[in-house]
Parts: structure tokens; sequence; C-alpha cells
């Protein structure tokens, strides 16, 4: 009986810390959203952040994109081939490319960059006391901090996967042309013909979502941290973990929402 | 009588079951500074955290010029604690800016100046606390601890507040850049006509900054007197924690 006790107890606790995070983090997420509307504005930090989260994620997210094309095609033409429909490989690369993988990868690659240093440095800042000594020096930290970051990833995230598209595409381009015997003219036509606006706005609209999850999670766990070198190592880690699973869970979806037959 | 700058009372703050104020009374009359004293763990930072409206108190009264800021508006709250400034036990100095950035920053929150000028009200700031020009140039990291410090007390006076605190300022240096840092506090707060509340368990340095002194024990204000009083005390916590002495009312675990 006191086993049973013990266990409806532990779930009971871990129950209630379960809602008690979640109800925390959208009242975060929504407090950070209504600051980026209201003034002050801050410029200044809003290009900071652009440059942290877009700029300085630039060389990974392109290899990533790069790399990935360039597999896609290999694997979609052992498969296709296996069907006499490796025709199909340059139609497949960009949807997978364009729809899924470009801002999947690119949102992954940003949350442990770019999404890691947020908490890192947010983390370091709460537990030296420098968000307390701004709301002692009349500024608000949502306002000051979070706001610039949250505007930055919804910014920010759009404009990698823009070129994690293209370098994807490129990717699949120069290993079809070089290995698989496809002419750059087919490869090319083939590509364009089958993809439409709306798989490119699916694929910008997910970068979004996924650009304020990072940001959200990385400002969100550094801004609580507490306890010294330790605690911010642990939201750091929990920065990136928590930003990882939103962003494929999200992504399903997301897909799902905006599903085309 | 006149009324006190700042009046607490039945101030309470609790911490799940851990409780760390528990029902505060404490006057800081206007012009004069206060030394708040006591041992580790009784809640100093948290009552000047509860002031400064960083730690929301579970009940009580925080009077400044007389208004609840607890009950005012938000507005009114911001405004009565804007009179406020603020030196942090580790200086909490902004490490992603320069020094001149770091003194100037309310300043330029609070729109006081532009930022084409806030260059040279730096340097006109930290030389009140002592240091050359130069230093506006560098970043706190490049800084030595009593420097850091310094820089800090130049960010809490730059906008000449009415109400300054200072929690541990001697905490980390040796005694002669302590007393230096001492003479700086005593020197910025007469110099503005500040009302102040300092932390300290450092008791030479409580005597330099302090008017009066209040010993927190339990989370009540256990004793309050003149701050030259307090190490002839008669009260047998001040005398045991002025005098640090293990034996005594107040009991110090040695194992959890």
């Amino acid at each position: 009986m006191k086993a049973v006790l013990n266990l409806v107890e532990t779930l009971g606790a871990a129950t209630l810390g379960a809602v008690t995070y979640i109800g925390e983090l959208a009242q975060f997420a929504l407090s950070g959203l209504t600051h980026i509307f209201r003034p002050p504005y801050y410029p200044r930090l809003i290009g900071r952040s652009l440059m942290e989260i877009g700029y300085f994620s630039l060389p990974v997210v392109a290899l990533t994109a790069l790399f990935t094309g360039m597999v896609l095609a290999l694997q979609f033409y052992t498969g296709f081939s296996r069907f006499n429909a490796s025709s199909a490989v340059a139609s497949v690369v960009v949807l997978a490319v364009v729809r899924e993988l470009g801002p999947v990868l690119a949102g992954l690659m940003v949350s442990g960059r770019a999404g890691a240093a947020m908490a890192a440095e947010l983390g370091t800042m709460r537990v030296t006391d420098q968000i307390d000594a701004l709301s002692t020096l009349s500024t608000e930290p949502m306002k000051y901090l979070v706001a610039p970051r949250l505007l930055a990833g919804i910014i920010a995230l759009p404009l990698l996967v823009v070129l994690a598209d293209i370098l994807g595409v490129f990717g699949g381009f120069i290993v079809a042309t070089n290995k698989l015997g496809f002419t750059p003219g087919t490869y090319l036509t083939s590509t364009f013909t089958n993809l439409r606006t709306e798989d490119v706005i699916s694929g910008l609209i997910k970068a979004a979502v996924f650009g304020f999850i990072i940001a959200l999670m990385g400002c969100f766990n550094g801004y609580r941290s507490k306890g010294g070198a330790e605690g911010v190592g642990t939201a750091t880690t929990s920065a990136v973990v928590s930003a990882s699973i939103l962003i494929l869970a999200l992504d399903y979806i997301l897909t799902q929402v905006l599903f085309v037959k | 009588m006149s009324q006190p700058k700042i009046r607490i009372r039945g101030l309470k703050k609790a911490f799940g079951p851990k409780v760390v104020l528990d029902g505060i009374d404490l006057d800081v009359d206007r012009g004069t500074s206060m030394v708040v004293i006591g041992g580790s763990g009784t809640g100093k930072s948290v009552l000047i955290k509860c002031i400064l409206g960083l730690v929301t108190p579970d009940a009580g009264v925080i009077e400044i010029d007389g208004e609840d800021v607890l009950k005012a508006p938000r507005a009114r709250a911001r405004q009565l604690r804007g009179q406020i400034g603020m030196l942090f036990q580790n200086g909490a100095l902004f490490d992603s800016m320069l020094v001149w950035e770091n003194v100037t920053f309310g300043l330029l929150a609070e729109r006081k100046i532009r930022r084409a000028a806030a260059r040279d009200k730096a340097v006109e700031v930290l030389a009140q606390v002592g240091l050359d020009a130069s230093v506006a140039m560098l970043s706190p990291a490049e800084l030595s601890g009593g420097m850091q410090k310094r820089v800090a007390l130049a960010r809490a006076i730059a906008s000449e507040p009415a109400i300054m605190f200072f929690d541990e300022p001697t905490t980390g240096l040796d005694p002669i850049m302590g007393a230096v840092i001492d003479e700086l506090i005593v020197d910025c707060v007469k110099r503005l006509g500040s009302t102040s509340i300092a932390i300290t368990h450092d008791m030479v340095s409580a005597q330099r900054i302090g008017d009066n002194a209040a010993m927190l024990y339990q989370g009540k204000v256990t004793w309050t007197g003149p701050a030259s009083e307090l190490l002839t005390s008669t009260n047998p916590v001040v005398d045991q924690f002025t005098h640090g002495r293990s034996q005594g009312p107040i009991k110090m675990a040695l194992r959890k």
C-alpha cells in the first residue's frame, strides 16, 4: 500500500512540476512577445541578436545543407533506380530540402549554436546579478534581454533557411550531375517544375516558428538559471535539448497543418 | 517627528517552508545611513530585494516617502523605486559593455543624457570615485576587484539617487581597499544627501559607513541602535555576532 502511495505521490509531483513548467514557459513567451511590440525599442540589440543568430550561424547551416543535399541525391537515386524512377531524384530532393530538412536541420544547428549561447549569456547574467542590476537601472529585463532575441530568432531563421534551401538543392545538383549522369539542364528543369510556392512558404513558416522556439528556450532557461556555474551549464543543456525536441515535435504538427495532397 | 524616508512594517517572506523574513519592522530616517547586519541566510539581501521590487514579499508594508510601494500602481511604484541606486555585492557590471557604458547605463535608459554626451559624463562620475579617465574605455574583465567595485559605485551614483543600497560593499577586498570603498561610500552619500542602507558582515566597515545599525536574527529585527554602539551592545545576539563568538544564542549548524 505504501509503495502505491509513493508511486501516486511521485506521479502527482511530476505532473504538478510539468504543469507549472508549461505555465511558466507560456507566461514567459507571452510576456516576451508583448514586449516586442511595446516601446522602448532597442534596434542595436535586435541587430546584435540578428548577427549572433543569423550571420554567425551561416557557415554551420550552409555546410549542413550542402552535405544533406548531396547525401539525399545519392540515397534517393539508390531507392528510385530500383523502381526505374531515378528521374524523380531532383523533384524529391528539392521537396525534401525545402519543405522539411532545410528548416529542421537549420533549426537544430542554430539551437546548438545560438540557443546554447543565449542560455549561457543570460544564465551568467542571472547568477552574477546583472539581470537584477538592469531592473535597478530603470530597464525591464524582459524587454531588454528577451524581446530582441525573440524577434531576431523569428527573422533570422527564415533567412538562414532560404540559404539552406539553395545550398541543399545545389548539393543534390553537384552529385546528380557529376556522379549520377544527370545533365544540368534536366536536373534544374525537374527541380523547378515540381516546386510550388506553398512548398517554400510552408518551409519558411516552419523556420519562423523554430526561430522563435530556439530563442524562447535559450532565454527561458538562461533567465531562470541559478546556483552558479553548474546552474548555467544545466540551463545551457536544457535550452538545447528542449528546443531540439520542440522543433521535432512542432515539425510534425506544422507539417500536418500545412499538409497539401 | 519627521516621516522616515523608508518605513517597513511586518514584512514577511518565505521560500517554500523556509521563512526568511518573519515580520520585519524598520525605519530609515531621511539623510541617514542604516547598516543591516546578521548571519548568512538571515534575509539581509532578501530585505533589500523586497524594497527594490526584485522579490515580492508575502505580507507587510514598504513605504518610501510615506507611500506604500507594494500597493502603489505599477508606474508609481517604479517611480518611487527609481530613486534607489544599488551597489551589488559582486559589482554586477555588464561584462558585454565598456566601463563608460556601464556607468551611464541608467542615465541613458532614463533618457537623462544623450548617447553622444555619455562618455564625458562617465569620465566625470568615474573621477568622483577616484578613477582615471582611461578606465572608461576598458571592459569590466580588465579591472581588479577594487576597481570593479568603484565602477559599480560610479554606476550607482551616476543618477544622483535619493536612496542608496550597498550589498556587502567590502566583501572580497583587502582591508585598505575596503577602507577606500567605505570612504567613497560615505563621501558619495553625504555629497548627494542620500538615505542609505548597507548590508555588511564587516564590523569595521559597519561603523565607518553607518549612522544607525539593525541586527537581523531569526527573520526579525532583534536590535537597533547607533552604529557606534555595535561593539558595546549588551544584546546577547549582537554581542555574539559582532565579536564573532562561537558560543551564544546564535546556533550555527556544524553538520547538516
